[in-house]
Protein backbone atom coordinates (compact mmCIF):
# COMPACT_ATOMS: atom_id res chain seq x y z
CA UNK A 1 0.00 0.00 0.00
CA UNK A 2 2.86 2.29 0.86
CA UNK A 3 4.16 2.03 -2.71
CA UNK A 4 0.75 2.75 -4.22
CA UNK A 5 0.39 5.79 -1.98
CA UNK A 6 3.85 7.09 -2.97
CA UNK A 7 3.04 6.58 -6.63
CA UNK A 8 -0.27 8.40 -6.30
CA UNK A 9 1.54 11.30 -4.63
CA UNK A 10 4.05 11.46 -7.49
CA UNK A 11 1.22 11.31 -10.00
CA UNK A 12 -0.86 14.09 -8.45
CA UNK A 13 2.14 16.29 -7.73
CA UNK A 14 3.39 15.95 -11.30
CA UNK A 15 0.04 16.72 -12.88
CA UNK A 16 -1.30 19.48 -10.68
CA UNK A 17 1.02 21.15 -8.19
CA UNK A 18 4.35 20.84 -9.97
CA UNK A 19 3.13 20.95 -13.51
CA UNK A 20 5.91 20.56 -16.08
CA UNK A 21 4.97 23.58 -18.16
CA UNK A 22 3.48 26.02 -15.70
CA UNK A 23 5.64 25.32 -12.68
CA UNK A 24 8.90 23.79 -13.87
CA UNK A 25 9.07 25.51 -17.28
CA UNK A 26 9.94 22.41 -19.28
CA UNK A 27 8.93 22.39 -22.90
CA UNK A 28 7.99 26.05 -23.32
CA UNK A 29 8.88 25.99 -27.04
CA UNK A 30 6.22 23.44 -28.04
CA UNK A 31 3.87 25.03 -25.51
CA UNK A 32 4.08 28.35 -27.35
CA UNK A 33 4.56 26.89 -30.81
CA UNK A 34 2.05 24.07 -31.17
CA UNK A 35 -0.80 25.18 -28.89
CA UNK A 36 -2.63 27.16 -31.55
CA UNK A 37 -5.23 24.48 -32.19
CA UNK A 38 -6.66 21.83 -29.87
CA UNK A 39 -5.82 19.03 -32.32
CA UNK A 40 -2.19 20.06 -32.51
CA UNK A 41 -1.98 20.41 -28.73
CA UNK A 42 -3.52 16.98 -28.20
CA UNK A 43 -1.18 15.28 -30.68
CA UNK A 44 1.92 16.95 -29.29
CA UNK A 45 0.88 16.18 -25.71
CA UNK A 46 0.30 12.50 -26.46
CA UNK A 47 3.57 12.16 -28.35
CA UNK A 48 5.53 13.85 -25.55
CA UNK A 49 3.88 11.66 -22.91
CA UNK A 50 4.74 8.49 -24.82
CA UNK A 51 8.35 9.54 -25.44
CA UNK A 52 8.86 10.66 -21.83
CA UNK A 53 7.62 7.35 -20.42
CA UNK A 54 9.70 5.42 -22.94
CA UNK A 55 12.81 7.49 -22.34
CA UNK A 56 12.51 7.10 -18.55
CA UNK A 57 12.14 3.34 -18.91
CA UNK A 58 15.18 3.15 -21.20
CA UNK A 59 17.51 5.49 -19.32
CA UNK A 60 16.92 3.92 -15.89
CA UNK A 61 18.71 0.63 -16.67
CA UNK A 62 21.42 2.47 -18.62
CA UNK A 63 22.20 4.71 -15.68
CA UNK A 64 22.04 2.05 -12.98
CA UNK A 65 23.57 -0.90 -14.82
CA UNK A 66 26.10 0.83 -17.09
CA UNK A 67 27.05 4.30 -15.86
CA UNK A 68 27.09 3.58 -12.12
CA UNK A 69 29.20 0.36 -12.25
CA UNK A 70 31.68 2.07 -14.58
CA UNK A 71 31.80 5.11 -12.29
CA UNK A 72 31.00 7.55 -15.09
CA UNK A 73 27.76 9.04 -13.77
CA UNK A 74 28.93 12.48 -14.89
CA UNK A 75 28.39 11.43 -18.51
CA UNK A 76 24.64 11.16 -17.93
CA UNK A 77 23.71 14.24 -19.99
CA UNK A 78 25.71 13.11 -23.03
CA UNK A 79 24.47 9.58 -22.74
CA UNK A 80 20.80 10.40 -22.15
CA UNK A 81 20.49 12.86 -25.03
CA UNK A 82 21.91 10.26 -27.42
CA UNK A 83 19.61 7.59 -26.08
CA UNK A 84 16.62 9.92 -26.42
CA UNK A 85 17.55 10.85 -29.98
CA UNK A 86 17.94 7.18 -30.92
CA UNK A 87 14.74 6.28 -29.11
CA UNK A 88 12.71 8.93 -30.91
CA UNK A 89 14.15 7.80 -34.24
CA UNK A 90 13.29 4.17 -33.50
CA UNK A 91 9.74 4.98 -32.44
CA UNK A 92 9.31 6.96 -35.63
CA UNK A 93 10.52 4.10 -37.83
CA UNK A 94 8.45 1.47 -36.01
CA UNK A 95 5.29 3.57 -36.21
CA UNK A 96 5.86 4.29 -39.88
CA UNK A 97 6.24 0.61 -40.68
CA UNK A 98 3.63 -1.04 -38.50
CA UNK A 99 1.04 1.58 -37.49
CA UNK A 100 0.87 3.98 -40.43
CA UNK A 101 -2.45 5.43 -39.22
CA UNK A 102 -0.95 6.50 -35.90
CA UNK A 103 2.19 7.69 -37.66
CA UNK A 104 0.28 10.01 -39.93
CA UNK A 105 -1.40 11.66 -36.94
CA UNK A 106 1.45 11.71 -34.39
CA UNK A 107 4.56 11.15 -36.53
CA UNK A 108 5.07 14.79 -37.41
CA UNK A 109 5.51 15.69 -33.75
CA UNK A 110 8.24 13.18 -33.07
CA UNK A 111 11.29 14.98 -34.54
CA UNK A 112 10.33 18.06 -32.52
CA UNK A 113 10.60 16.11 -29.31
CA UNK A 114 14.32 15.27 -29.29
CA UNK A 115 15.22 18.83 -28.36
CA UNK A 116 12.27 19.23 -26.02
CA UNK A 117 13.72 19.86 -22.60
CA UNK A 118 10.82 18.06 -20.89
CA UNK A 119 12.18 14.70 -22.06
CA UNK A 120 15.81 15.21 -21.04
CA UNK A 121 14.56 17.04 -17.95
CA UNK A 122 12.44 14.17 -16.66
CA UNK A 123 15.23 11.62 -17.08
CA UNK A 124 17.66 13.80 -15.12
CA UNK A 125 15.02 14.56 -12.47
CA UNK A 126 14.48 10.83 -11.97
CA UNK A 127 18.17 10.44 -11.19
CA UNK A 128 18.33 13.54 -8.97
CA UNK A 129 15.31 12.42 -6.94
CA UNK A 130 16.74 8.89 -6.67
CA UNK A 131 13.55 7.31 -7.97
CA UNK A 132 13.31 3.55 -8.55
CA UNK A 133 12.19 2.11 -11.88
CA UNK A 134 8.43 2.20 -11.23
CA UNK A 135 8.63 5.63 -9.64
CA UNK A 136 10.61 6.96 -12.63
CA UNK A 137 8.04 5.70 -15.10
CA UNK A 138 5.13 7.06 -13.03
CA UNK A 139 6.92 10.39 -12.69
CA UNK A 140 7.31 10.57 -16.47
CA UNK A 141 3.67 9.60 -16.93
CA UNK A 142 2.57 12.32 -14.50
CA UNK A 143 4.75 14.90 -16.23
CA UNK A 144 3.36 13.84 -19.60
CA UNK A 145 -0.27 13.98 -18.49
CA UNK A 146 0.34 17.38 -16.91
CA UNK A 147 1.94 18.57 -20.15
CA UNK A 148 -1.00 17.25 -22.19
CA UNK A 149 -3.55 18.82 -19.84
CA UNK A 150 -1.98 22.27 -19.96
CA UNK A 151 -1.44 22.12 -23.74
CA UNK A 152 -5.13 21.33 -24.29
CA UNK A 153 -6.38 23.92 -21.79
CA UNK A 154 -4.11 26.56 -23.24
CA UNK A 155 -5.06 25.82 -26.84
CA UNK A 156 -8.62 26.79 -25.82
CA UNK A 157 -7.31 30.00 -24.27
CA UNK A 158 -5.42 30.82 -27.45
CA UNK A 159 -8.40 30.22 -29.67
CA UNK A 160 -10.25 32.80 -27.57
CA UNK A 161 -7.32 35.22 -27.72
CA UNK A 162 -7.16 34.99 -31.49
CA UNK A 163 -10.69 36.41 -31.68
CA UNK A 164 -10.01 39.31 -29.31
CA UNK A 165 -9.01 42.87 -29.98
CA UNK A 166 -5.55 43.16 -28.43
CA UNK A 167 -3.45 46.32 -27.90
CA UNK A 168 -0.96 46.54 -30.73
CA UNK A 169 2.14 46.34 -28.56
CA UNK A 170 0.98 43.10 -26.99
CA UNK A 171 0.07 41.26 -30.18
CA UNK A 172 1.69 37.91 -30.80
CA UNK A 173 3.98 36.48 -28.17
CA UNK A 174 3.53 39.00 -25.31
CA UNK A 175 -0.20 38.37 -24.95
CA UNK A 176 0.39 34.63 -25.16
CA UNK A 177 2.90 34.83 -22.32
CA UNK A 178 0.61 36.96 -20.19
CA UNK A 179 -2.25 34.49 -20.76
CA UNK A 180 0.16 31.72 -19.75
CA UNK A 181 0.92 33.67 -16.60
CA UNK A 182 -2.76 33.75 -15.65
CA UNK A 183 -3.13 30.05 -16.44
CA UNK A 184 -0.11 29.39 -14.23
CA UNK A 185 -1.66 31.46 -11.46
CA UNK A 186 -4.83 29.39 -11.64
CA UNK A 187 -2.76 26.24 -11.11
CA UNK A 188 -1.35 27.77 -7.91
CA UNK A 189 -4.86 27.10 -6.60
CA UNK A 190 -3.99 23.39 -6.51
CA UNK A 191 -1.15 23.88 -4.03
CA UNK A 192 -1.77 21.82 -0.93
CA UNK A 193 -4.20 19.49 -2.68
CA UNK A 194 -1.78 16.56 -2.49
CA UNK A 195 -1.26 16.99 1.26
CA UNK A 196 -5.01 17.40 1.58
CA UNK A 197 -5.79 14.09 -0.14
CA UNK A 198 -2.98 11.94 1.19
CA UNK A 199 -2.61 13.52 4.61
CA UNK A 200 0.90 14.90 4.03
CA UNK B 1 34.10 45.77 -39.75
CA UNK B 2 31.91 42.87 -40.88
CA UNK B 3 33.33 40.82 -38.03
CA UNK B 4 32.10 43.49 -35.65
CA UNK B 5 28.63 43.05 -37.12
CA UNK B 6 28.60 39.33 -36.42
CA UNK B 7 29.23 40.20 -32.80
CA UNK B 8 26.79 43.07 -32.32
CA UNK B 9 23.79 41.61 -34.13
CA UNK B 10 23.15 39.16 -31.29
CA UNK B 11 23.06 41.86 -28.64
CA UNK B 12 19.85 43.62 -29.63
CA UNK B 13 18.81 43.41 -33.26
CA UNK B 14 18.72 39.64 -33.41
CA UNK B 15 18.65 39.00 -29.68
CA UNK B 16 18.14 35.24 -29.56
CA UNK B 17 15.86 35.42 -26.59
CA UNK B 18 13.71 38.53 -26.91
CA UNK B 19 13.56 38.88 -30.69
CA UNK B 20 13.99 35.35 -32.04
CA UNK B 21 12.21 33.82 -29.04
CA UNK B 22 14.57 30.91 -28.56
CA UNK B 23 15.60 29.38 -25.26
CA UNK B 24 12.50 30.41 -23.35
CA UNK B 25 12.64 27.60 -20.78
CA UNK B 26 15.79 28.72 -18.93
CA UNK B 27 14.73 32.35 -19.28
CA UNK B 28 11.59 31.67 -17.29
CA UNK B 29 13.05 29.16 -14.89
CA UNK B 30 16.26 30.69 -13.55
CA UNK B 31 15.37 34.39 -13.52
CA UNK B 32 13.97 34.58 -10.00
CA UNK B 33 17.19 36.45 -9.18
CA UNK B 34 19.39 38.62 -11.38
CA UNK B 35 22.44 36.76 -10.11
CA UNK B 36 21.15 33.38 -11.30
CA UNK B 37 20.34 34.94 -14.66
CA UNK B 38 23.92 36.18 -14.94
CA UNK B 39 25.33 32.76 -14.03
CA UNK B 40 23.06 30.92 -16.44
CA UNK B 41 23.80 33.42 -19.20
CA UNK B 42 27.55 33.11 -18.83
CA UNK B 43 27.42 29.32 -18.66
CA UNK B 44 25.35 29.27 -21.85
CA UNK B 45 27.69 31.78 -23.53
CA UNK B 46 30.68 29.58 -22.75
CA UNK B 47 29.01 26.49 -24.21
CA UNK B 48 27.81 28.47 -27.24
CA UNK B 49 31.25 29.90 -28.06
CA UNK B 50 32.98 26.54 -27.63
CA UNK B 51 30.39 24.60 -29.63
CA UNK B 52 30.41 27.18 -32.44
CA UNK B 53 34.21 26.99 -32.52
CA UNK B 54 34.35 23.19 -32.69
CA UNK B 55 31.46 22.83 -35.11
CA UNK B 56 32.85 25.39 -37.54
CA UNK B 57 36.19 23.57 -37.42
CA UNK B 58 34.54 20.22 -38.08
CA UNK B 59 31.98 21.37 -40.62
CA UNK B 60 33.68 19.52 -43.49
CA UNK B 61 34.16 16.35 -41.47
CA UNK B 62 30.61 15.88 -40.17
CA UNK B 63 28.36 14.10 -42.70
CA UNK B 64 25.26 16.09 -43.47
CA UNK B 65 22.75 13.35 -42.68
CA UNK B 66 23.89 12.81 -39.09
CA UNK B 67 24.83 16.38 -38.29
CA UNK B 68 22.20 16.96 -35.60
CA UNK B 69 23.26 14.04 -33.37
CA UNK B 70 26.90 15.11 -33.87
CA UNK B 71 26.12 18.69 -32.83
CA UNK B 72 24.18 17.50 -29.80
CA UNK B 73 27.05 15.30 -28.61
CA UNK B 74 29.56 18.14 -28.98
CA UNK B 75 27.25 20.50 -27.08
CA UNK B 76 26.51 17.92 -24.38
CA UNK B 77 30.26 17.42 -23.89
CA UNK B 78 30.80 21.11 -23.16
CA UNK B 79 27.74 21.22 -20.91
CA UNK B 80 29.15 18.36 -18.87
CA UNK B 81 32.42 20.27 -18.55
CA UNK B 82 30.64 23.43 -17.39
CA UNK B 83 28.47 21.60 -14.88
CA UNK B 84 31.46 19.80 -13.35
CA UNK B 85 33.32 23.12 -13.09
CA UNK B 86 30.37 24.93 -11.49
CA UNK B 87 29.78 22.03 -9.11
CA UNK B 88 33.31 22.31 -7.78
CA UNK B 89 33.91 26.09 -7.88
CA UNK B 90 30.47 27.69 -7.55
CA UNK B 91 28.34 25.06 -5.80
CA UNK B 92 25.71 27.62 -4.73
CA UNK B 93 25.07 28.69 -8.32
CA UNK B 94 25.03 25.07 -9.51
CA UNK B 95 22.46 24.34 -6.81
CA UNK B 96 20.29 27.30 -7.84
CA UNK B 97 20.35 26.42 -11.55
CA UNK B 98 19.68 22.74 -10.82
CA UNK B 99 18.46 20.64 -13.72
CA UNK B 100 18.59 23.63 -16.05
CA UNK B 101 22.37 23.44 -16.02
CA UNK B 102 22.20 20.07 -17.78
CA UNK B 103 19.35 21.32 -19.92
CA UNK B 104 21.68 23.83 -21.61
CA UNK B 105 22.24 20.84 -23.93
CA UNK B 106 18.78 21.19 -25.42
CA UNK B 107 18.71 25.00 -25.38
CA UNK B 108 17.54 25.76 -28.89
CA UNK B 109 19.76 28.86 -29.10
CA UNK B 110 22.88 26.70 -29.16
CA UNK B 111 21.61 24.09 -31.61
CA UNK B 112 20.04 26.87 -33.67
CA UNK B 113 23.32 28.79 -34.01
CA UNK B 114 25.20 25.58 -34.83
CA UNK B 115 22.71 24.77 -37.56
CA UNK B 116 22.21 28.29 -38.91
CA UNK B 117 25.65 29.79 -38.57
CA UNK B 118 28.58 27.72 -37.35
CA UNK B 119 28.25 24.92 -39.88
CA UNK B 120 28.29 27.41 -42.77
CA UNK B 121 30.88 29.96 -41.69
CA UNK B 122 34.56 30.25 -40.88
CA UNK B 123 35.94 29.93 -37.38
CA UNK B 124 36.38 33.57 -36.34
CA UNK B 125 32.91 34.79 -37.40
CA UNK B 126 31.38 31.73 -35.71
CA UNK B 127 33.12 32.48 -32.43
CA UNK B 128 32.07 36.13 -32.58
CA UNK B 129 28.53 35.13 -33.45
CA UNK B 130 28.46 32.77 -30.47
CA UNK B 131 29.87 35.44 -28.18
CA UNK B 132 27.36 38.06 -29.32
CA UNK B 133 24.38 35.73 -29.12
CA UNK B 134 25.50 34.48 -25.72
CA UNK B 135 25.93 37.98 -24.32
CA UNK B 136 22.56 39.01 -25.78
CA UNK B 137 21.01 36.04 -24.01
CA UNK B 138 22.83 36.95 -20.78
CA UNK B 139 21.58 40.54 -21.00
CA UNK B 140 17.98 39.50 -21.41
CA UNK B 141 18.29 37.05 -18.51
CA UNK B 142 19.72 39.81 -16.30
CA UNK B 143 16.97 42.27 -17.30
CA UNK B 144 14.16 39.78 -16.65
CA UNK B 145 15.90 38.57 -13.48
CA UNK B 146 16.42 42.10 -12.15
CA UNK B 147 12.78 43.08 -12.73
CA UNK B 148 11.50 39.95 -11.04
CA UNK B 149 13.91 40.24 -8.13
CA UNK B 150 13.16 43.94 -7.62
CA UNK B 151 9.38 43.52 -7.64
CA UNK B 152 9.37 40.15 -5.91
CA UNK B 153 11.84 40.77 -3.09
CA UNK B 154 12.77 44.48 -3.32
CA UNK B 155 16.40 43.68 -4.11
CA UNK B 156 18.68 43.59 -7.14
CA UNK B 157 21.74 41.32 -7.04
CA UNK B 158 20.92 40.85 -3.34
CA UNK B 159 21.11 44.59 -2.54
CA UNK B 160 18.06 46.23 -0.97
CA UNK B 161 16.71 48.80 -3.45
CA UNK B 162 13.06 49.28 -2.56
CA UNK B 163 12.33 51.29 0.61
CA UNK B 164 11.07 49.20 3.52
CA UNK B 165 7.47 50.38 3.37
CA UNK B 166 6.97 48.94 -0.12
CA UNK B 167 5.60 45.44 0.24
CA UNK B 168 7.39 43.04 -2.13
CA UNK B 169 5.02 41.29 -4.53
CA UNK B 170 5.81 37.63 -4.09
CA UNK B 171 3.84 36.93 -7.26
CA UNK B 172 6.83 37.99 -9.33
CA UNK B 173 9.11 35.25 -8.09
CA UNK B 174 6.38 32.67 -8.65
CA UNK B 175 6.28 30.96 -12.08
CA UNK B 176 3.29 33.13 -13.07
CA UNK B 177 5.41 36.26 -12.58
CA UNK B 178 8.03 34.82 -14.91
CA UNK B 179 5.60 34.49 -17.80
CA UNK B 180 4.17 37.94 -17.10
CA UNK B 181 7.53 39.74 -16.87
CA UNK B 182 8.90 38.09 -20.01
CA UNK B 183 5.75 38.98 -21.93
CA UNK B 184 6.06 42.62 -20.85
CA UNK B 185 9.78 42.82 -21.65
CA UNK B 186 9.20 41.45 -25.15
CA UNK B 187 6.31 43.90 -25.68
CA UNK B 188 8.39 46.89 -24.48
CA UNK B 189 11.31 45.89 -26.69
CA UNK B 190 8.92 45.61 -29.62
CA UNK B 191 7.67 49.15 -28.97
CA UNK B 192 11.17 50.59 -28.56
CA UNK B 193 12.53 49.02 -31.71
CA UNK B 194 9.21 49.88 -33.45
CA UNK B 195 9.13 46.40 -34.81
CA UNK B 196 6.16 44.18 -34.47
CA UNK B 197 7.28 41.38 -32.22
CA UNK B 198 7.55 38.23 -34.21
CA UNK B 199 5.25 35.35 -33.61
CA UNK B 200 6.87 32.27 -32.21
CA UNK B 201 8.66 31.13 -35.31
CA UNK B 202 10.75 28.14 -36.07
CA UNK B 203 12.98 30.11 -38.44
CA UNK B 204 16.06 29.55 -36.36
CA UNK B 205 15.00 26.34 -34.78
CA UNK B 206 16.66 23.04 -35.68
CA UNK B 207 13.23 21.43 -35.83
CA UNK B 208 12.01 23.92 -38.42
CA UNK B 209 11.44 21.30 -41.11
CA UNK B 210 9.15 19.25 -38.92
CA UNK B 211 7.36 22.40 -37.84
CA UNK B 212 6.63 23.48 -41.39
CA UNK B 213 5.33 20.04 -42.18
CA UNK B 214 3.08 20.31 -39.16
CA UNK B 215 1.69 23.69 -40.12
CA UNK B 216 0.92 22.66 -43.67
CA UNK B 217 -0.82 19.60 -42.26
CA UNK B 218 -2.90 21.70 -39.88
CA UNK B 219 -3.99 24.13 -42.55
CA UNK B 220 -4.86 21.30 -44.94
Amino acid sequence: MELVRDLMIILFTGILTENFILNKFYGICPFLGVSKTTDGALGMGLAVTAVMVGASAVTYPIYHFVLVPLNIEYLNTVCFILVIAAFVQTVEMVLKKYVPALYSSLGVYLPLITTNCAVLGVTILNIDNEYGFVESVVNALAGGIGFLLVMVIFSGVRERISRCDIPKALEGTPVTLIAASITSLSFVGFSGIVDGIFGG
Amino acid sequence: MSYMKEFTKGLLKENPNLVMLLGMCPTLAVTTMAQNGLGMGLATTFVLVCSNLVISLLKKVIPDTVRLPCFIVIIAGFVTFVSIMLDSFLPDLAEALGVFLSLITVNCIILGRAEMFACRNKVLPSVLDGLGMGLGFTMSLIVVGAIRELLGTGKIFGLQIMPDFVQPMTLFILPAGGFFTLGCVIAVLGVITKKKPRKVSCDNCPSREACTKLESKESA
